[in-house]
């Protein structure tokens, strides 16, 4: 390894036998590469090769065929995707959360934990779903539980079968079932989605014939904020995603653009050029109270605050061409945080504190995703693409998800941390770029 | 931990190592005859307090997302010819530009209540928001030269579309000279 790789492990697994995960780890047997067949049909291409995951097998769902969403596929999905989990095949077994497995033939098999279910549709049109999670190791139960949910909501529950899985086996939350935004540019048209956080089911909240950027989520998941240049000229709204209510928030003079809530959800960093120059700015989360952040020479924008909210990242070509500089919230002087290379932009920061994301320019002018470890200052290339863009970390710090672009189309991609696992997402449009990971809760 | 079933998982694993010692491991069939099962399930829970507990009750579903069209609001004319183009990475109004800006400078001079929006605009490459503010340095360059020639601050207003809206498309220099450009719109 010549570089640097974030721990990945997990803190403190619920289940799995620590030394076997390890030795297991070890003991090279975990190599995994390529799109892998289970999920090839779900859209999910997954590639690299993971350092230590935990082999589980998630069992065909009893009826989930009967259902408009496959629930264990969509389980399998997310838990591969986080780079944590090696999917052990499990057709055709005929196992549902009624069944006592026999733990000794899935500990052959190398799984370390089993999960079965079932899908009914009630007689009020909802599906019930019921799953058990076991230890197959220690030849426990972990998780038994039923949830009933309207058919809009099965891509959710299946999610959140997921997190649930993910938490019990590696102690930490996940992220399945937040949302994403993105953006996708059609012929004349240009649409902003709200999807699961796999890309799938997309819902549109805004359609405009003129461009739409840098949306950002408030802290709540209840609204975006989002430029948009219907009115001839990029304009910040927020709009509540439930109600489609949006407000006017910025409007000035010149353009108004990179809107980032604070975390604690009272007020909006802003780009501004109302005083002659792309500056920072702070407002209410109404649009009232604006205060000027910054006031040096040249371009200021890409507003990101820090986890504490005490802190705003972003990007200024003060030195000649756009770095990462760091400043306190309320304005003031600015230190310089990236060195490497002539351009440097995007910056997002870990809901943890721990990581700054950013896009790099290098000499062979590709655009490439950084991670800097903030407390070292070691930074770590994610990719080897052309064309990424626009970092957003999820929620618990685990995975970044970013634009990048290939064979001439825009696309979203996941990374973990460390680089090693990748996952492009498939929503149905065709040009899809600006994602931006949502917050816990729905 | 599971908070059901604990003692039963004791039973099960015992029982399954029984069936096993009797069968010899050799299918995955279901065991039988099954000892019932303990088939109480915990409630998933919402995680977020505001959802409330509609994921278990059958209310409006979470997943609604209410869209805005607002594609009836094009409000972006289209150029009228007054374009001035710019080198890579250079907001700098060339020589060439003279006559364009002169034009506007005596159109907007004569008559006081006529406007334009300069809309600063960058080729392809780079970040969405950073290429944002380059093309409103482009558009303020224009202005500039338009007020130092007599023109109204109020007369003029530059805007940016960055990179969102190419004159024309191609990934190479051909292209990218044509989109590094500040157009001059009547409002």
């Amino acid at each position: 390894m010549q570089q640097r790789q974030p721990d990945l492990t997990p803190d403190s697994p619920a289940v799995v036998d620590r030394r076997r995960f390890l030795h297991r780890a070890a003991g090279g047997c975990v190599a995994m590469a390529g799109v892998l067949p289970a999920q090839a049909q779900f859209r999910v291409e997954i590639s690299g090769i993971g350092a230590a995951q935990v082999p589980v097998a998630i069992a065909r769902f009893r009826d989930e065929d009967k259902a408009p969403n496959p629930v264990s596929q969509i389980v399998r999905a997310d838990l591969e995707r986080s780079g944590l989990f090696k999917l052990v095949p499990t057709a055709p077994d005929n196992l549902d959360e009624t069944s006592r497995p026999v733990f000794t033939e899935w500990r052959s098999r190398n799984a370390d934990a089993l999960a079965a279910g079932t899908v009914t549709r009630l007689a009020d049109g909802r599906y019930d779903l019921r799953y058990r999670l076991w230890d197959v190791v220690k030849g426990t139960e972990l998780i038994a539980q039923s949830v009933a949910v309207p058919k809009e909501d099965l891509r959710l529950a299946a999610h959140r079968i997921a997190d649930d899985i993910y938490q019990k086996l590696t102690g930490e939350r996940g992220v399945f079932s937040t949302r994403i935004a993105y953006v996708s540019k059609g012929v004349g048209r240009y649409t902003l989605f709200v999807a699961d956080a796999d890309g799938e089911g997309s819902r549109s909240a805004l359609n405009s014939a003129q461009p739409i950027i840098s949306p950002a989520w408030s802290p709540e998941g209840n609204e975006l904020a989002y430029v948009s240049f219907e009115t001839g000229k990029p304009v910040v709204y927020v709009q509540d995603v439930l109600n489609g209510r949006r407000r006017t928030v910025a409007e000035f003079r010149g353009s108004n653009s990179a809107p980032a809530f604070s975390p604690d959800g009272a007020q909006l960093a802003v780009t501004l050029t109302k005083d002659g120059n792309s500056e920072l700015y702070a407002m209410s989360r109404r649009g009232d109270n604006v205060r000027r952040l910054t006031t040096a020479s040249g371009i200021d924008t890409e507003a990101a605050w820090s986890a504490d909210g005490k802190s705003i990242y972003f990007v200024s070509d003060r030195g000649g061409g756009p770095q990462v500089y760091r400043m306190s919230a309320s304005g003031g002087n600015a230190e310089r945080v990236t060195f490497s290379g002539n351009y440097n932009i995007s910056p997002a920061l870990s809901p943890d504190g721990r990581y700054l994301a950013y896009i790099n320019r290098n000499g062979g002018n590709q655009f490439r995703l950084q991670l800097m470890d903030l407390n070292s200052g070691t930074v770590t290339a994610l990719t080897d693409t052309n064309d990424d863009e626009s970092p957003s970390f999820a929620p618990n710090s685990r995975l970044i998800i970013y634009a990048s672009r290939a064979g001439g189309r825009d696309l979203l991609m996941t990374t973990t941390l460390d680089g090693l696992i990748k996952a492009r997402l498939s929503p149905p449009q065709a040009d899809v770029r600006e994602p931006v990971w949502g917050p816990y809760g729905r | 931990m599971s908070p059901i079933l604990n003692g039963r998982t004791l039973l099960l694993t015992a029982f399954s190592a029984a069936v096993l010692t009797l069968t010899g491991c050799a299918s995955n069939t279901r065991v039988d005859p099954p000892a019932p099962v303990d088939n109480r399930l915990a409630p998933i829970a919402a995680p977020n307090a505001n959802a409330g507990a509609g994921a278990t009750t059958g209310q409006a579903p979470q997943s609604t997302v209410t869209p805005v069209d607002v594609t009836g609001n094009d409000a972006a004319a289209n150029g009228n010819g007054r374009v001035v183009y710019f080198d890579f990475d250079s907001f700098v109004v060339k020589e060439d530009y003279r006559g364009v800006v002169e034009g506007n400078a005596r159109r907007l001079s004569a008559d006081r209540k006529r406007r334009v929006m300069i809309e600063g605009h960058t080729d392809e490459r780079g970040g969405r928001e950073y290429n944002l503010a380059l093309g409103q340095r482009r558009a303020e360059a224009v202005a500039k030269s338009l007020t130092l020639l007599g023109v109204q601050d109020g007369q003029v207003e530059a805007v940016s579309f960055g990179k969102e809206k190419p004159a024309v498309a191609g990934s190479n220099e051909a292209a990218w000279a044509k989109n590094r450009r500040a157009e001059l719109k009547d409002r």
